[in-house]
This record gives C-alpha cells, structure tokens and sequence, in this order.
C-alpha cells in the first residue's frame, strides 16, 4: 500500500449517519475479480440517476467539490457488510482519509489495512467542520505523525490510531512480509498446540 | 483455580501464536471458510507474490453468493459467471476443498459449516462474511474479515487482532409462545442500537439461551454483526454437542467423547467477568417487524411506526419513512406486503422452514404477493423435500428454489424491484439492499409465512398452525 504520514486536502461534507457499505459500493458491483475500478461505482444509488446520469443534488456531484480528497461523515460510517470493496471504492475515487465520530468495526480495520486513514473525533467538531465544509471551502490537514487533523484556522484535534497499523501505514509495509517473517513461530504453534 | 475466565477470554489465550507490547496479538486460524465474491482478489494477491495457501486443509470454499437458485445451468450473469469460474480455477490451483453449485455440501457458508461438523466450539473460524458471526452459537470465535485478512489468513494462517472488550448479553425471563430467537435478537437490537456492541464479542447468557435448539442460537449469533458486534457466541453445552455427534467433519467414537469434555470446559466459569454486561427481558418481547433502513428500526407488531418529532433522530427517522414509503405513526399491522423472502444464513435452516409451513399449510399465498423459500443448504433442501415441506408451500403457491443467498442481497436474478416491498428473513433492511429501492422488512420465518398468505403484517401468535411433525 501507498505510504501515507500528512495529507491537506479539501473536504467534502457527507451529511448522514449510517452510511452502510450497500451505500458506498452497492452489490452489484461487487462482481469484478480485480481490486482496481471501483471509485466509478462509489455511492452509485446516490451519485446517478435512472439513467446514469450524474444526480445533481448529490454532494459529491456538486462541481465545489470535485477535488475533494477528504470525506466528513455523521456516525457509524461504514457499517454493514465485509466487503473491502468499501475501502477500495473510497481511494480509487480520490480520498485519502474519512473522518466520523464512529466507523464500523470491521470497516475500520479493513480501511486501515489498505492506507485508508480512518480519523475518528468528537461528534460536535465533526458538526462543526461538517457546517464549515457546507457553507465555506474547508481544508483540512491529517497527520498521522503527531496524530492530529487541524484546520488553517488553528483548530487542532487529536484522534487515535491503533500503533500497530500507524507503523504499517506511514510505512507502507506489506503486512504479509511481516508475519512471515514468524513463520517459525506459526510452525511452532502447528507442533505443539493445534489439535 | 485461578481467577474465573469467560470464553472469549479462555479461546484467545489458546489461539496467541505470538504477542509483543505495542501490537495486537497474532492468533492461528483453525477454520477458513471462502466463497466466490470476496476471495478472487485475495488469490490474485497471492499470485502476484508467489505465494501458497498454508494449510489448504483447514480452507473451505463454497458457491453462495450470486448462484442461481432456479436453474443451476442457467448463470445469466457473465460476471457471477466469471466469479464461479475463478473460484473453482482458484481452488484447484491452490488445492483447496471446494463444494460447488451441484456438489451436495453446497449451501450458504454460515449454514454449511455447523451442517457438516466442521464449525466446532474452541475454534477460531474467519470468512470474508460479515455473518461469520453464526458461527459463534457453537462457542467458537468467528468472526468476518476482509480481503486482505482473507490473502493473510491464506498465506499465513494467522491474523493479526486487537484482544476485544467482552460484552455479556444476558436474556432474564422467558420468551412468550410464538416468540422467536428472531424477535428476541430484533427487539435487543431495536433497544440499544446498531452500535451497541461496537468494539466487543458478545457472549449471550441466560436459559432462554440455554433452552434454545442450535438453529435459534445460530439466529442470535449471525445477528450479532447488526449490534455492532463483530463476534457473538453462546457457551457450548449438551446441545451443542449433541448437534455436532455424527456430523461428517466432527470427530469420531472415543476421540469425539475426548473432544466434548473439552467443548464443555470452555465455557464462562461460574462468576466469569466481562467489560460491559446488559441485560435484557425476554418476557415482554412481541414478534417484531422492522419499518426502517438499518436493522434496529423495529417494532412490535401491535406497535407502530414512530412519530418523527418524538424520536431520538428525527431526521434519520424521516429519511428512513420516507425510503420505506411510510406513514409516520402508522399500524404495523396496517402494512401491505408483495414480496416474502424466507432464506438466507439468519433463517433458511430445516427448523426455520418446518416453522413457516406449520404456518403455511392448507392455506395459500394471497393474491398478488410472490413468495419464495431458498433453503440455506441442498441438504436442508433435501430433508425438507423428504418431509413434504416443498409440497406444502408448493401448494400455497410458494416457489422452491434451490440453495443460496438469493434474495437476502440479491447479486442474482432473484430481487424485489423497485418499489416493491418484502418480508424477508435475512438480517439486513439496507436501502436498495434486495434491489434497487426495494423495501425490506425483516421479520421471523413464521411471521414471513403469515404475511405471504394474508398480504400484510399480523400477529403470529394468534394464527392457525397445522403441526407437520406427527
Ligand atoms: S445469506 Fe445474506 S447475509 Fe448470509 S451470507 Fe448470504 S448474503 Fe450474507
């Protein structure tokens, strides 16, 4: 995966709580044997209409926010099922890190495993920058350094980051490498332990 | 003796391969279950690296997903088409067992697994399926994974994992006639939200769990996931033995007898602990009918759907309402369905369709309403056509199909077109989830078969039943 350690970026402000996988990437396209082109299928039932055509009052449409590269969304982002194709849906289009109160458990871990930052803040900022992103342009900056996501107005917030994938990410390690690297360890398990 | 220990926390400790301050552990992996939609990219990782499965042994595959469940020659799809393929070329290459569309194992993963003995109490079982959690009603910690878990899990047969906070759930009273393990996991989850079990494994407690058949506990578990939970799991105990003897991959003669002690010693010490405990009464749950777009929107059937000003989310409310095609305030009771879906791994087992045709029998399918039943497994299939069960519903004018997730997502041809409204069985009432703008309501098998025949929402409890098991 792709190093990430800061990103400024413009944000697009998602107003809904609950946004489930079925909404980032509906079923069906879930079907492709490649983990590449989905950000053409993200937010599919909201993004077009019956005919294909771009839905106007969908925000990501709105022409502002073309170049967003960060999302702002309302709690429990990313619920639902399984599917990486999610995560991979989300930076194939363009983004670099989510921010919600709340992500879902196996949505976070799967962002994560694949350089999707996952920022998780108290739900009033996220009200706060959610109005800023509506009514202004709103910029924000996630360093997974210092573990913060500030503003240009100097409005800082820390998030927290399991240490584990804030290694792998800044570094874009490949997690497999890793553990293979324990391999006798695995094999000493299979010996001894494994009924 | 040392200090009392729950379940979650006597599995974890066996399964560490490796620990070290600052990571998450890294567990071994005894059961890997894979089907055809989240497991191509995972093989193709592998190649890119040259990489092998590590123990192909301990790796299942299965068609599920998107196989046609009218004609099995007819994939119409050429993408579902393409996925088929690549899982039986994948499984092949890396010599993993895989029960395709025609093989007599083949069924949903969730339903398979315990069907054939290899889901076991003590085992830490992965799947690229968030219902992983089914598994869990056994005492083994499942759990859903991603694709990219799926490529480690593959080459490593380990994952890394963040020990979870324990969660006790713990059911008091008893459930009412006519109440199922479906409306206790709905009414939970309709009282304390989709979140409620965020971070955690829940272990559900109480004697209303004790009492319950494996196919009940199994409702419960694979619910899990819609509280949040990533896992859900119910102590073994006779039941769960008693379910396992003679299954195909469970042990044999004395060593099965040497095994059960040990099942039986994983359970929650007497006094056992955990991060958070709720408790919940079963007495006062009703059969439930869900009216919104994420799974704790229920309510009881002789409730109604909310009023937006007196909620605690009235704009998620409206959203939902409006989505659904809703009144606010409006009788369960007084909602039309056209679509039943009975099936998928929350309600598709033999005890789940021998429920719905006690139901069913004699009677038919209102006018305008198209119902279907998609057995979770050929062999469910197979043992409910040797008790008549296909003839019943046949006869009120149900289509039989055969085995898959089918409707419960719908990547094949079977969906409810937009507009169209469903009782389904499965777990999940996500918009557009069993077709584009397609409303779902999820409800238990015996409140979906009464709702095919008098084409709304009624009160189970008080409907005529003819017992099929004599
Ligand atoms: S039946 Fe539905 S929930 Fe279960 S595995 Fe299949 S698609 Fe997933």
């Amino acid at each position: 995966m792709e190093a990430f350690v800061k990103h400024t970026g413009l944000v697009v402000p998602l107003n809904r709580t609950n946004v489930d996988t079925d909404q980032i990437v509906p079923k069906q396209f879930l079907k492709s044997v490649k983990r590449t082109g989905f950000g053409k299928h993200l937010f599919h039932n909201w993004r077009y209409n019956e005919d294909g055509s771009p839905n106007e009052s969908f925000i990501l449409n709105d022409p502002k926010y073309k170049d967003a590269t960060i999302l702002i969304a309302g709690e429990n982002f990313g619920s639902g099922s399984s599917r990486e194709h999610a995560p991979w849906a989300l930076l194939d289009y363009g983004f670099k890190a989510i921010i919600s109160p709340k992500f879902a458990d196996i949505f976070y871990n799967n962002s994560l495993k694949n350089g999707l930052v996952l920022v998780e803040i108290d739900e009033a900022q996220v009200d706060k920058w959610m109005k800023e992103a509506e009514e202004g342009e709103l910029r924000l900056t996630v360093d997974l350094e210092t573990m913060t996501v500030s503003d240009d107005k100097g409005v800082s917030v820390s998030f927290e980051i399991p240490e584990y994938n804030r290694q792998n990410i800044m570094n874009g390690w490949d997690e497999i490498d890793l553990t293979l690297q324990l391999e006798d360890k695995i094999r000493e398990y299979e010996q001894t332990r494994l009924y | 003796m040392g200090k009392p220990k729950n379940i979650i926390e006597k599995i974890w400790e066996q399964k560490v391969v490796h620990r070290e301050a600052g990571k998450p552990d890294l567990l071994y992996i005894d059961l890997h279950l894979i089907h055809e939609v989240t497991s191509p990219q995972a093989f193709e990782g592998l190649r890119i690296k040259g990489r092998k499965v590590r123990r192909p042994d301990l790796t299942f595959a299965t068609m599920d997903h998107n196989v046609p469940t009218i004609d099995r020659e007819k994939v119409n799809d050429p993408i579902a088409k393409e996925q088929m393929d690549t899982l039986k070329k994948n499984c092949e290459e890396f010599g993993i067992t895989l029960f395709d569309m025609f093989h007599p194992n083949q069924g949903i993963v969730h339903v398979i697994g315990p069907q054939l003995g290899l889901t076991q109490p003590g085992k830490t079982i992965v799947c690229g399926d968030s219902h992983t959690s089914t598994h869990g009603a056994f005492g083994a910690l499942a759990f859903g994974i991603g694709t990219s878990e799926v490529e480690h899990v593959f080459a490593t047969q380990t994952i890394w994992q963040h020990k979870p906070k324990t969660l006790n759930v713990h059911i008091e009273g008893e459930l009412g006639a006519g109440v199922t393990a479906k409306d206790l996991i709905l009414a939970i989850i309709a009282e304390f939200g989709t979140d409620m079990g965020t971070g955690y494994v829940i272990e559900y407690t109480g004697d209303v769990i004790r009492n319950m058949t494996m196919e009940d506990r199994m409702t419960i578990c694979n619910m899990s996931i819609e509280a949040g939970a990533r896992a859900g799991l119910v102590s073994p105990d006779e039941t769960t033995v008693e379910f396992l003897r003679g299954r195909p991959y469970a042990p044999k003669g004395e060593e099965f007898e040497k095994k059960a002690k040990e099942w039986l010693a994983l359970a929650s010490d007497e006094g056992a602990t955990y991060d958070k405990v709720i408790t919940f009464d079963a007495s006062k749950v009703e059969p439930q009918v869900t009216w919104g777009t994420n799974p704790s929107q229920g309510a009881p059937i002789s409730g109604r759907t909310p009023i937006i000003a007196e909620s605690d989310d009235p704009e998620g409310v409206r959203l939902a309402l409006e989505y659904m095609g809703l009144e606010e305030n409006q009788p369960i009771t007084s909602i039309e369905i056209d679509h039943v879906f009975i099936g998928s791994c929350t309600n598709s087992r033999l005890q789940d369709l021998i429920r719905a045709a006690e139901i069913v029998k004699g009677k038919k399918v209102k006018e305008g309403v198209r119902a279907i039943v998609v057995p979770g497994s050929t062999l469910v299939k197979m043992e409910a056509e040797k008790l008549g069960i296909d003839k019943i519903f046949k006869e009120a004018g149900f289509e039989w199909r055969h085995a898959g997730c089918s409707m419960c997502l719908g990547m094949n041809e079977d969906i409810v077109p937009p507009g169209g409204r469903c009782a389904s069985t499965s777990n999940r009432n996500f918009e557009g989830r069993q077709g584009k703008d397609a409303r779902t309501h999820l409800v238990s098998p015996e409140m979906a078969a009464a709702a095919a025949i008098e084409g709304r929402f009624v009160d189970v409890r008080n409907y005529e039943k003819t017992p099929i098991l004599t």
